[in-house]
């Protein structure tokens, strides 16, 4: 089976879940991938030196700078005469533009696979995560996103591609990028992070939750996450929120502060390797599910154990 | 302007799922099932755009079982001023969806189908892509703001990382996140009057669409349970703790 898995990129650098896209993909057979963008020489150049990679397309033009499904897609799917299978990364930008492309060659995608159980199986969470699906598909063709969390990282050296120069109808049609505001701060990245500090609703505000989850993620060079309740109450952004409705994440260490321990916030970081709760309520759901766990106020507990790092 | 807004019948978000014994997949009989919630926020934005007097028409579509006309009253409760049911009884695909709502923007000519980023029950996040794909609209998915203004809408994205905002010109599909807005109540005069509107009924034959899933479910089982682990008493043993683990 040939497969041809979407880079996911910003026209410099390739973000690590196109890695995770290679590992599924090399289960299926052989791995082709996609580099879309705008001067994005550099970025293909890196694609070639992953492991296990047997190819590179490289289509840049002006169209694909800024990943728009409707430039991408008809691409994609023009390359599908090639290939048996479109990879995608489950992330923002693979999620927009996988089921575009699914719909273009009338195959019904399998959404956020967690594993390859032959070459037209797969399992996928269901429910928020609370029930996992095996699906089998019947279509010739087959389009999948990847969860990242679910896969280890193909080697980002150690291949030798041949870079292929394609092109494509090259509009955006009726969509323009307009413009992005991305997180600037030097902290890692939530859903690459190795420690995690997250924190909830029991932080009280915005300010006490700066005050207390920073510090705390600055000793540790943590990432800083929030429950979805936090969210909702404004204390930070969208993009911090770690659950079912936000970022699925898998750190080696996940601290969650104040975080009570709903399905939606277990659907997202269940997966990591050590949980730690610190929650003045010994009976929250959070302490199911915590490798250790700390009862007692945070107002006291989280300075200290900054101090104490 | 007129907007159709998708809206599924799933099992109540504040509910758990039972996987069922014979892995067959989760039970949703005599459960309380509602309106997926990113649908709602579908309804709801529609509804505040005719408020500000952008949209003129709001019709609330449904694929579904019989019973999803209560969801569709919800929607009518909420403000949509009619709806339409496809029945189908069985799983319906977001491919197969997407193709009979191509038909009905095709007989509607919305100048905006707002739907739910995804279901919360198969979570798969393709019907609102896949019917921009089949219509060869231009699409903002997973938006957190919405501002039309003349025939262009441009739609604030919530991405990894941050946001994005794309400007599209109409007809466009909208996929909705979570800050988008914060759905009303419909109130008891609402829902009252809501049983007085129009809801059609059609079936996926009526638009040519094949229903066969192309998807088998072979198995849904409980994901691995994790084992409660030990509490500390002290911050003392926490950090101890944590410089075993090799992060402090």
């Amino acid at each position: 089976m040939k497969t041809l898995v979407l880079a996911e990129h910003d026209n410099t650098a390739l973000k690590d879940a196109t890695l995770s896209a290679v590992t599924a993909a090399a289960q299926l057979g052989e791995v082709h991938l996609l580099v879309a963008g705008s001067g994005c020489d550099i970025v293909a150049q890196a694609a070639a030196q992953i492991a296990g990679v047997g190819k590179v397309h490289l289509a840049d033009d002006p169209a694909y700078a800024n990943a728009l499904p409707e430039a991408i897609a008809p691409l994609a799917a023009r390359l599908m005469a090639d290939h048996d299978a479109f990879v995608a990364p489950a992330t923002t930008t693979g999620k927009n533009i996988a089921p575009r492309v699914a719909a273009l060659l009338d195959v019904m995608q399998v959404s956020d696979i967690l594993s390859v159980e032959g070459p037209d199986s797969f399992t996928r969470p269901i429910y928020a995560g609370n029930a996992i699906a095996t699906v089998k598909t019947s279509d010739a063709k087959l389009v999948v996103t990847v969860r990242g969390t679910a896969f280890a990282k193909a080697a980002a050296t150690g291949g030798a591609a041949a870079i292929e120069p394609v092109s494509g109808p090259g509009e955006t049609g009726r969509a323009r990028f307009v413009s992005a505001e991305l997180d600037t701060s030097s902290r890692p990245e939530l859903t690459s992070a190795k420690v995690i500090v997250s924190g909830g609703r029991g932080l009280g505000s915005g300010e006490q939750f700066h005050a207390l989850i920073e510090p705390l993620a600055d000793k540790l060079n943590a990432a800083v996450g929030a429950s979805r309740a936090a969210v909702d109450a404004g204390y930070v952004p969208n993009d911090y929120q770690v659950g079912q409705t936000g970022k699925i994440v898998a750190p080696d260490v996940y601290i969650a502060v104040g975080i009570s321990g709903a399905i939606q916030h277990l659907a997202g970081m269940k997966d990591s390797k050590t949980i730690v709760a610190i929650n003045k309520d010994e009976d929250a759901p959070i302490f199911g599910v915590a490798d250790i766990g700390l009862v007692g106020d945070l107002f006291q507990i989280v300075p200290e154990l900054t101090s104490k790092l | 302007m007129k907007i159709l807004v998708p809206v599924k019948r799933v099992l109540d978000y504040n509910l758990k799922p039972r996987v069922k014994a014979d892995g067959s997949g989760v039970d949703l009989a005599n459960v309380k099932l509602s309106m997926n919630p990113f649908d709602e926020i579908a309804v709801e934005e529609a509804v505040r755009l005719k408020e500000k007097g952008v949209a003129t028409e709001i019709v609330a579509v449904s694929i579904g079982e019989a019973k999803a006309q209560e969801t569709l009253r919800t929607a009518l409760a909420m403000g949509a001023d009619r709806a339409l049911l496809v029945v189908h009884e069985g799983v319906a695909e977001p491919l197969a969806v997407a193709k009979i709502l191509k038909v009905i923007a095709q007989e509607e000519q919305p100048g905006m189908v707002i739907l739910g980023k995804q279901a919360i029950d198969d979570d798969a996040n393709q019907t609102g892509q896949m019917l921009a794909a089949l219509l060869g609209w231009p699409q903002g998915t997973f938006a957190s703001k919405v501002e039309v203004a003349g025939d262009t809408v441009n739609v604030t994205r919530e991405i990894d990382g941050g946001l994005e905002t794309v400007a599209l010109t109409l007809p466009a599909i909208v996929t909705t996140d979570l800050r988008l807005n914060e759905p009303r109540y419909a109130s008891l005069p609402n829902i009252m009057k809501a049983k007085a509107k129009p809801l059609a009924q059609k079936t996926p034959a009526d638009y040519g669409v094949d229903m066969t899933p192309r998807l088998t479910t072979l198995n849904v089982a409980e994901p691995p349970a994790r084992k409660a682990g030990v509490k500390v008493g002290s911050v003392d043993e926490l950090v101890a703790k944590l410089k075993e683990l090799g992060v402090a």
